[in-house]
């Protein structure tokens, strides 16, 4: 049951990649990338009981936390240059 | 007793599993940002609270449940304020939740 | 399984990288390098190397993105177009890939269990760690105590670096950070009022978890450089909500100056009471009178240097791109 949700787990990751790379607007790219980190770190919980190793639980917790500040991180960025409006809509 | 709990998971981790791939298929083909954000905030959500109680009930009684439990509690506080920050920032810098033109309705109708 | 899930991974990792080049909006490369580091985090945790991947996380997906974000702000956005052929450049790097894929073809196969390494040093170490350390996780015990000496040129590399960019960004800011206080800038997202509450919620709780992580080095994957990069990241989205001018009154430079000398220093005074204890340098057993205590002392005090050192650098790099923005 366990690789069920792995593959299902695998194959969304690979979707929200294709949303990152294709995006037309930079908030785009923002969700895939959070997306993308909720994901490892669901399955990385699921491949730590598929191991059996259950320490490896920790890593889940910590890529969680990663993925928040990440996301955060590139807001506060954007805002500092939010009176530069060119910067929103690119490519 | 045992069957019962395996069973329930086995259901909880299939559910989850469905509205990953949801997720992923709507983030992927949705036309407008908005209703990308719905479809990946959602669904993030959902899939975390079923994937982690369908381990939870496998796990039982151990260490192992209680750190599954923090990691839900933490993904349930910060997904939502995530996608809330990103949306806002969406908005604040002017993106338009616009209408597509696609539904079948009058145009008319506030978007 | 894992053939078929590293396969996956190695292949969105060829493709995020094409992309990563292809790409000429700065900012689209950052994220995709976020993309790029959890990738690889996942490929290691594949493999069961657990300690890696939690710092490729704790490191690359997390602070390495945000020191990213903070150059970026002082430099332009897109890349400055070639304006000429670099045909030199193309040749050398294809030479150079050649040359390094025949080297690679007197290597062991990877993961072939009659390599030498697999045959010789692997299984001593296994054999040797429980009666002559006697913690459970042998990669700490090799990082830590029969390697010692490694990671004491890393702890150093780690202090050298910080030094460089405080050398090229300065820090003399002082007088003016009165002035910062008005620049919008300043005040990080502490008006959006939701993330703020969650996130002045979480603070302390990420920074128990670094703890945690640091602690616990010795029974599970963790250890010094992913603790001080998982406290730093705290600070660093104590940071980002509060202001920097917050986060500088919290943990103040002379604080974080403190740490990073400090944590080397302990590192290497562990290694002279090994001296004046009379073992050789970076000997714990002689630390205590029972030789296994002695050992997991030594290696207690030595991932506490590390995740100090890093924990100030990596807080020190950020703050000197940080304030560097405001002026």
């Amino acid at each position: 049951m366990y690789y069920g949700v792995a593959f299902a787990i695998f194959v969304t990751m690979g979707l929200a990649m294709v949303r990152a790379l294709l995006g037309p607007t930079v908030y785009d790219r923002v969700l895939a990338v959070n997306t993308f980190g909720t994901k490892t770190a669901l399955l990385l919980a699921v491949i730590a009981f598929l191991y059996g190793r259950q320490d490896f639980l920790d890593l889940a917790l910590a890529y969680a936390l990663i993925n928040f500040i990440g996301v955060l991180a590139v807001l506060a960025f954007f805002q500092n240059r939010r009176t530069d409006k060119s910067n929103t809509h690119e490519e | 007793m045992a069957g019962v709990i395996d069973g329930l998971s086995w259901l909880l981790l299939l559910i989850g599993g469905g509205f990953v791939l949801i997720g992923g298929i709507g983030t992927l083909r949705l036309p407008n940002f908005y209703t990308r954000m719905h479809a990946a905030s959602l669904t993030d959500s959902m899939a975390t609270l079923l994937i982690l109680s369908g381990i939870m009930l496998q796990a039982g009684w151990s260490l192992a449940t209680i750190k599954l439990f923090a990691i839900l509690v933490f993904l349930l506080l910060t997904g939502p304020t995530a996608s809330y920050a990103l949306a806002n920032a969406a908005l604040l810098s002017g993106m338009k939740p616009e209408e597509t033109g696609r539904t079948v309705g009058d145009k008319a109708s506030a978007s | 399984m894992i053939v078929v899930s590293g396969v996956f991974l190695l292949t969105l990792l060829a493709i995020i990288a094409v992309a990563i080049v292809r790409t000429e909006n700065l900012f689209v490369a950052v994220m995709l390098t976020s993309i790029f580091s959890l990738l690889m985090a996942a490929n290691f945790f594949i493999l069961d190397a657990a300690d890696v991947a939690l710092t490729e996380a704790a490191v690359g997906a997390g602070v390495t993105t945000v020191i990213f974000l903070s150059a970026l702000s002082l430099t332009a956005e897109r890349e400055r177009s070639l304006t000429r052929e670099r045909h030199l450049a193309i040749f050398v790097v294809i030479v150079t890939a050649l040359v390094l894929i025949y080297a690679t073809f007197d290597k062991p196969r990877l993961g072939d269990p009659q390599a030498p390494v697999h045959l010789h040093v692997a299984p001593w170490y296994l054999e040797k760690t429980p009666e002559l350390i006697g913690i459970p996780n042998v990669v700490t015990a090799v990082l830590g105590s029969f390697r010692g000496y490694d990671t004491l040129g890393e702890v150093f590399v780690v202090f050298t670096a910080c030094i460089g960019v405080l050398f090229l960004l300065g820090s003399k800011r002082d007088p003016e950070s009165a002035v910062s206080e008005s620049l919008p800038g300043s005040a990080g997202l502490s008006h959006h009022l939701i993330p703020k509450v969650v996130s002045r919620l979480l603070v302390p709780f990420i920074v128990l978890f670094g703890l945690y992580v640091q602690f616990h080095g010795e029974y599970g994957p963790g250890g010094g450089f992913q603790a001080g990069a998982i406290v730093a990241s705290g600070i660093i989205l104590y940071a980002l909500i509060e202001g920097e001018a917050a986060a500088l009154a919290a943990v103040p430079r002379a604080a974080l100056m403190g740490m990073v000398v400090g944590g080397a220093m302990l590192y290497g005074l562990v290694g002279l009471a090994g001296l004046a204890l009379g073992g050789n340098f970076l000997d714990y057993s002689v630390l205590l009178s029972d030789p296994l205590a002695g050992q997991q002392l030594g290696i207690l005090l030595i991932e506490a240097g590390v995740g100090v050192t890093v924990c100030g650098a990596l807080l020190l790099i950020f703050h000197a791109f940080a304030a560097r923005e405001l002026a």
